[in-house]
């Protein structure tokens, strides 16, 4: 899957945790909110994405499950 | 010989229930202000957001397990008669109900708080951000439930225990109204005063509430648990 | 009667300017339409089938191929709703203004035919409640028709709403047709799965509708009479600016803008800029007025016409100051729930209001472009891309003039009044169709 970790761009409201967890894939905007690179998610990587998506306190982060 | 009556284990069941209770305070006003720390967005080079909010979660369950032990104890000990539904039904224990019954609500909301957290994403922000505003009541409930039923709130180091906790939230609460600015000037008075005046509260009740004699029977310990507390201090002098 | 296929106009046959084409003459000029029947839940209907052939793209700017969307919202199971979408959020456009009060029954045909096909029983028509006797014009063409309702043709409700630059987008639509705020939402899910009372909806612009109209009575082989093979039949165009006689204008596919602005009695003065596709489409330099106007060729320039909309910029006009006019009104039009469009979108906008004034330079503007690239394709939906598209495109168009603003500030020209609208409709064009065939 091309763009495996989906933002929903309503409820981020900015906190930044994921660009924290996941600095490879997530870096944050001059606004603090996060730009997410598109790429497969090697098995490293996957952890990291996971953790970043549980971590964001608006929920706004989701890895699909299908991937 | 009074001692002997005491079951060794149920003496140690009884201490057990008050270092845990004085733990899960502690912890529980840790988890407080990491949750406020975190609201308010608050992080460095040094302490990224991530490790305010991972230690408010995981703070939050060393809480509930440090309870968990708090109420089992306090159930198991035969001294005082705490029954296992007095953990989550308040005010019906023969044992100071009033304020027993409020750690069953306190320990309620928590397992509310607890309970949404894990299936957030089941309920959704909206409802659990909802739930979540509990603590702010769940946790002067607790410092209430500790104040009134605890054997150790006249010991010096207990009350240095509560007043450091007492003025970490104050603190953490007045930082966030400060740093917060989304919020009217009304609500952020608001939000300052409602902290401050419950300490006040707490000061002005203490002398003459819990720091005073005589307190046991006033909050409601059953008569002969006091007849049997004068023997063993008289016995142990 | 038919309407023979090198016939002009189609869509505008028998406009008469300032009255509403009644249900009998709309009969006498286009024929009563054969109505379709209905195909469970399959793509494949005839109709849908013959649309694809003539190979409609909708007219409300996404131009997405229209077969595709209907049969999506055929293949889902619930019983499918059909919105027809007059909003017209944007200020340079008329056309469906001037459909839905002077030539509804051919729109509410389009609509009829397709909610027959796939078996919808209501079709909503949503526009500006505040719009001066349009309330009026869809309820009156509605109550000519007393078989709606009955013998399995569908309920046509009016469903005038609130107005403004995203009332038009699809989910935001949605969301306003269920009673909530008019924001655009998450997708998916999309409305053609579940939109209107969570039930598959399918939205499409009005002239669309009018369209499809048409091909029911005449087919695809008629459609493709007029208009070249990559852009075939014919559309509206809204024409204004620095133009005689700005209108709304039917012409063939293919044709020049050249042709356009010729039709709209040509310039009132010299031609500095182009703006097609409206405040999310693009700027073009003067030497683009032969370009012909068909999807491919416009897409390769990375230009798109939006919902018809083609726009002079006279001379005497400073595309300066009309960007940052036009870029803080598309900034306060925004829902404001995606931070990446409130925030982008404000610091794109105050850079460009600094170009107008003669205060202290930020050096904002050498961000200006690396901004409008980090809000494309954040949002919930495409305000911001299009905003971004509309900034970029003229400050390549018009090159000299922003870097001269951005070191000296305001010009002349930035004190004059504005000549794009902001959210105000232009003079209500009458309209003059003209023939007009790629060459």
């Amino acid at each position: 899957m091309s763009q495996p970790l989906r933002l929903d761009p309503i409820a981020c409201t900015g906190h930044g945790l994921c660009a924290e967890l996941f600095p490879e894939r997530i870096w944050l905007d001059d606004w603090g909110y996060p730009v997410i690179e598109a790429g497969e998610l090697t098995p490293e990587l996957d952890e990291h994405a996971r953790r970043a998506e549980a971590s964001c306190p608006a929920l706004a982060l989701r890895l699909q499950r299908d991937r | 010989m009074i001692l002997a009556a005491l079951s060794s284990s149920s003496t140690t069941y009884w201490y057990l229930t008050r270092s845990t209770g004085a733990v899960a305070l502690i912890l529980l006003t840790l988890v407080v202000v990491l949750g406020v720390i975190d609201v308010s967005r608050l992080s460095s080079g040094f302490w990224p957001r991530f490790v305010t909010d991972t230690l408010h979660r995981r703070v939050s369950l060393l809480a509930v397990a440090f309870l968990g032990v708090h109420i089992l104890t306090a159930v198991l000990d035969t001294y005082a008669p705490i029954g296992f539904w007095d953990a989550v039904i308040p005010f019906h224990s023969s044992y100071r109900p009033l304020w027993l019954g409020f750690g069953a609500i306190a320990f309620d909301m928590l397992l509310a708080l607890m309970i949404s957290s894990i299936f957030r994403s089941r309920i959704g922000q909206r409802s659990w951000r909802a739930i979540h505003w509990l603590a702010y009541a769940c946790w002067p409930i607790a410092v209430l439930h500790g104040l009134g039923t605890g054997s150790d709130v006249k010991q010096v180091w207990m009350l240095v225990i509560d007043g450091l906790c007492v003025v970490s939230v104050i603190g953490a609460v007045a930082l966030r109204m400060s740093l917060t600015v989304t919020v009217t000037r009304a609500v952020r008075v608001i939000g300052i005063a409602m902290p401050v005046a419950f300490a006040l509260g707490l000061l002005v009740w203490l002398p003459g509430g819990p720091l005073a004699s005589g307190w046991a029977a006033r909050a409601g310990t059953p008569a002969k648990l006091i007849a049997h507390r004068v023997t063993t201090e008289a016995a142990t002098r | 009667m038919m309407l023979a296929a090198q016939q002009f106009p189609r869509l505008l046959a028998g406009l008469t300017p300032g009255a509403t084409m009644s249900f009998a003459n709309h009969t006498l000029i286009h024929g009563s339409m054969d109505v379709p029947e209905f195909q469970p839940a399959t793509g494949q209907h005839p109709l849908i089938l013959e649309i694809e052939r003539a190979g409609v793209r909708g007219y409300g700017g996404s131009s997405f191929p229209t077969a595709t969307k209907i049969a999506a919202v055929a293949a889902q199971k619930a019983q499918p709703l059909v919105v027809i979408n007059a909003m017209e959020g944007e200020s340079l456009s008329d056309k469906d203004m001037l459909l839905m009060r002077h030539l509804p029954h051919l729109v509410l045909d389009g609509a009829i035919a397709i909610a027959i096909a796939i078996g919808s029983d209501r079709v909503l028509v949503a526009f500006d409640g505040a719009a001066g006797g349009l309330r009026r014009a869809v309820e009156r063409a509605i109550s000519e028709r007393p078989e709606l309702g009955t013998r399995g043709f569908p309920r046509i409700v009016a469903a005038p709403l609130a107005g403004g630059y995203l009332a038009g987008q699809e989910t935001a639509l949605v969301a306003a047709l269920n009673g909530k705020a008019a924001k655009p939402t998450l997708t998916p899910p999309y409305p053609f799965e579940r939109g209107v009372n969570r039930r598959p909806t399918l939205i499409s612009n009005g002239e669309t509708f009018a369209q499809i109209a048409l091909i029911v009575r005449h087919g695809a082989t008629w459609f493709q009479g007029l208009g070249s093979a990559r852009a075939p039949g014919t559309r509206l165009v809204t024409v204004s600016g620095a133009v005689a006689r700005a209108r709304v204008v039917e012409v063939a596919g293919g044709t020049t803008v050249r042709r356009l602005l010729d039709a709209s009695g040509g310039m009132t003065e010299s031609l500095q800029g182009l703006l097609l596709g409206g405040y999310a489409g693009s700027w073009l330099p003067p030497e683009a007025i032969d370009l012909p106007l068909d999807h491919e060729s416009l897409g390769q320039r990375g230009v798109s016409l939006g919902p018809g909309i083609v726009f002079a910029l006279g001379a005497s006009a400073c595309p300066v100051a009309e960007v940052a006019a036009v870029t803080e009104w598309l900034r306060h039009e925004s829902a404001g729930q995606c931070g990446v469009c409130v925030n982008g979108l404000g610091a794109i906008s105050d850079a460009l209001l600094e170009l107008r004034g003669d205060g202290d330079r930020s050096g904002a503007y050498g961000q200006i472009e690396r901004w409008c690239g980090l809000v494309t394709g954040r949002g919930a939906c495409a305000l911001p891309d299009g905003a971004a598209s509309f900034v970029t495109s003229a400050m390549r168009t018009f090159k000299a003039k922003f870097e001269d603003h951005a070191r000296r500030g305001h010009c002349d020209a930035c004190l004059e009044p504005r000549v794009l609208p902001l959210g105000d409709k232009p003079v209500r064009p009458r309209q003059q169709a003209r023939k007009l065939v790629a060459a």
